[in-house]
């Protein structure tokens, strides 16, 4: 589904992202770890179309077309979907419209009619139900004024009603308690099918214990150092990243 | 003397007959008082600080004509589609009330809602202290030639404690291009009344014209009164407006100012709160395009203690327009315990499109609490790439975020008829694709 090779990108001529390698195929659940400034977001943005990043070589393939070339929308009706660290507010724009203007703009990409009014308040609801989110979250502005579990939950409703083929979750359990993880993961969780495939990118093991993931990859000074299966991400946490790091560092100076 | 003296002198001379009250010698007097301070003063230049940003040479150039005292005709349709549910409607075509098009349904005793010109013929006495003078304390060029012109207008008494629950659509129509239309509205709010008054400014045709009104109302003590505007003249016409308001202890006033039309449009709003408790709230919505001139330019004075005023304005500029917004808030040193706010928000959707914005604060007491704030920016870029990546594309990201930008000062609107109209004239401003979304 997606195909990464040798990605190289830069922010302001700063190199983050260093001959980056990765293949993630239908289904499959992969996690990049890292430490702070390794370029794991970056990564995710990167993918989700956002600017102010300069690709200096390599290139990303998703459904064997060139990804880089579409625009973030493109991207979106494409089936990618980016659950933000950081969810932005937007006043004055209540969920809801954001929501219908979504599900329409990919449903209209694909060649399918709009929803209508009631069948697209009965899907919207379902997906509340299992982010245990009140319905008055509707009608109220893009996240204005939410929590920051809120605006987490939020996010994966939506990725919920969108049903994207790949999905991007950077940093999703950032700031949630212990429960709102557990709310978010089963979210997660209830989406994980033969024909998605999704990436989290996360500094910490413990949304591990909730999304459990296939492949695990260690992201070091802009590549990929380490890539292993769930047992790499306890690893992880019981050593830390400097090892990683160490012999990546290595491996660099040698290459 | 300024050289357009000689113009309007002759224009008065010809028309002074056909103008209500012309049989009142204080009124006369009152006219010519009028002229005589144009002659001097003439209109508002540059060089005028209240007016380095808004250049009227154009007006002064146009040499627009005062209107035939004989009303044109205007399909009762349209008046029908810019009227307003559940209001008591008075037009008014080229600046005269029209009776057979307005509709004033039993009112409340103690509550007199007429056209000047009416109350100038019945009971003129009422008004000889308000329409024989300048404006007081602001005298302007076009000030002194609503004195000396102004054809008609809205009179609006409330005795004390009476509520006219029914807002008032003051609709004042344009029917061609080339007139000089001079209003003038007198509102008095005796204590504990209450109302709420709709001015409403539409045109048939693109044409210019010059629309030059002046509203001065007083509001009792504890009265509350709401003065809602609708500016949508022709995009070449010339809007200039002032809106003076004297409040009394314990009254409430509050004035919402949506400009939509216009080629230049200047509004004047000076708000005296000149008891102790008085409070206003001033809001407004400025959408320009094109080359399109809008100007608000208010005064709050503080003048005595515990009062409250809180202004928020927010400006959307597209293509080559431009704006301005002079708040100027004046506490002066007896209005101890006064509480001011002021808050201006432009959007400007184009690099060639320009506002001027400008808080002024005067403090000379030591026990207030004041503040203001102004921005001026373009669309945020966080917010429209969060919509890109929800598959909305990018025009229609930028169109929603501007829309909603705008939707908040109408949300600010409680009558409905009139919140419906506006939100129906932003959407009319969006492309199919992004209405379906709001």
């Amino acid at each position: 589904m997606l195909e990464i090779r040798n990605l190289h990108v830069s922010i302001n001529d700063k190199p983050i992202l260093r001959g980056l390698d990765l293949t993630v195929r239908a289904g499959e659940v992969h996690a990049i770890m890292g430490p702070n400034g390794s370029g794991k977001s970056t990564l995710a943005h990167v993918l989700a179309g956002r600017e102010g990043y300069t690709v200096t070589a390599g290139e990303v393939r998703y459904l064997g077309r060139n990804l880089l070339e579409l625009s973030p929308e493109l991207r979106a009706r494409e089936g990618i979907f980016l659950a933000f660290q950081y969810p932005v507010e937007i006043p004055g724009v209540a969920n809801i419209y954001l929501l219908k203007a979504a599900v329409n703009a990919l449903r209209l990409h694909r060649g399918e009619p709009e929803l209508d009014a009631v069948d697209f308040l009965a899907l919207v609801k379902d997906k509340l139900r299992l982010m245990g989110m009140d319905t008055g979250l509707l009608y109220r502005s893009v996240n204005e004024g939410f929590s920051g579990g809120e605006k987490k939950r939020n996010e994966i409703l939506q990725m919920a009603v969108l049903e994207p083929r790949l999905a991007l979750l950077d940093e999703t359990d950032s700031g949630l308690d212990i429960d709102a993880l557990k709310i978010v993961a089963g979210g997660v969780n209830a989406m994980r099918s033969p024909e998605r495939a999704m990436v989290l990118v996360t500094h910490y093991q413990r949304l591990l214990n909730y999304i459990v993931p296939d492949q695990v990859h260690v992201l070091a000074q802009g590549r990929i150092a380490l890539s292993g299966g769930r047992e790499l991400a306890l690893e992880l946490e019981n050593r830390g990243y400097g090892w990683v790091e160490a012999a990546a560092g290595q491996a660099g100076g040698g290459a | 003397m300024n050289p357009a003296a000689d113009f309007y002198r002759d224009a008065f001379a010809r028309v002074a007959t056909t103008l209500p009250g012309s049989e009142l010698p204080w009124l006369r007097r009152g006219r010519e008082a009028g002229l005589a301070f144009f002659a001097e003063a003439g209109f508002p230049t540059l060089r005028q600080e209240d007016w380095k940003y808004t250049s009227v040479a154009a007006i002064e150039k146009s040499r627009f004509m005062p209107p035939p005292p004989t009303a044109n005709g205007v399909a009762p349709g349209l008046i029908d589609a810019w009227g307003l549910a559940g209001t008591q409607r008075l037009v008014f075509v080229n600046g005269r009330y029209q009776p057979r098009w307005s509709n004033i349904d039993p009112l409340p005793g103690g509550v007199t809602l007429a056209s000047l010109a009416e109350v100038l013929e019945r009971d003129p006495q009422r008004l000889e202290g308000v329409l024989g003078v300048l404006p007081a304390g602001y005298p302007s060029g076009f000030a002194a030639l609503n004195q000396a012109f102004f054809s008609d207008g809205v009179y609006l008494d409330l005795a004390a404690g009476v509520a006219l629950e029914t807002p008032v659509h003051l609709l004042f129509v344009t029917t061609e291009a080339g007139l000089a239309l001079h209003t003038r509205n007198v509102v008095r709010a005796e204590a504990g009344s209450r109302a709420c008054l709709i001015e409403h400014h539409v045109a048939l045709g693109d044409g210019a014209y010059l629309s030059n009104t002046a509203t001065d109302l007083v509001v009792g003590q504890d009265a509350e009164v709401e003065h809602l505007k609708l500016q949508q003249e022709s995009l070449k016409a010339f809007h200039v407006a002032a809106l003076d308001v004297d409040q009394q202890q314990g009254s409430r006033f509050v004035s919402r100012s949506f400009a939509l039309g216009g080629g230049l449009a200047r509004v004047d709003i000076r708000v005296g709160l000149n008891a102790e408790h008085a409070a206003c709230t001033l809001d407004g919505l400025y959408m320009t395009d094109g080359r399109q001139h809008s100007d608000h330019h208010t005064r709050i004075d503080h003048a005595r203690p515990y009062g409250t005023s809180r202004e928020f304005y927010k400006g959307v500029l597209a293509g080559a327009s431009r704006a301005v917004f002079n708040g100027r808030v004046i506490v002066q040193a007896d209005a101890q315990h006064s509480d001011a706010y002021q808050a201006n928000r432009n959007l400007l959707l184009s690099d060639n499109a320009e506002i001027d914005t400008k808080p002024q604060l005067e403090i000379y007491a030591d026990d207030v609490k004041c503040s203001h704030g102004a921005t001026v920016g373009q669309l945020d870029p966080e917010q429209v790439f969060y919509l890109r990546s929800r598959g909305v594309g990018e025009v229609d990201s930028r169109t929603l975020l501007t829309f909603a930008f705008a939707a908040e000062m109408i949300g600010r609107v409680d009558m409905a008829p009139l919140r419906a109209r506006l939100e129906k004239l932003l959407l009319g401003r969006l492309p199919e694709r992004v209405k379906e979304l709001v």
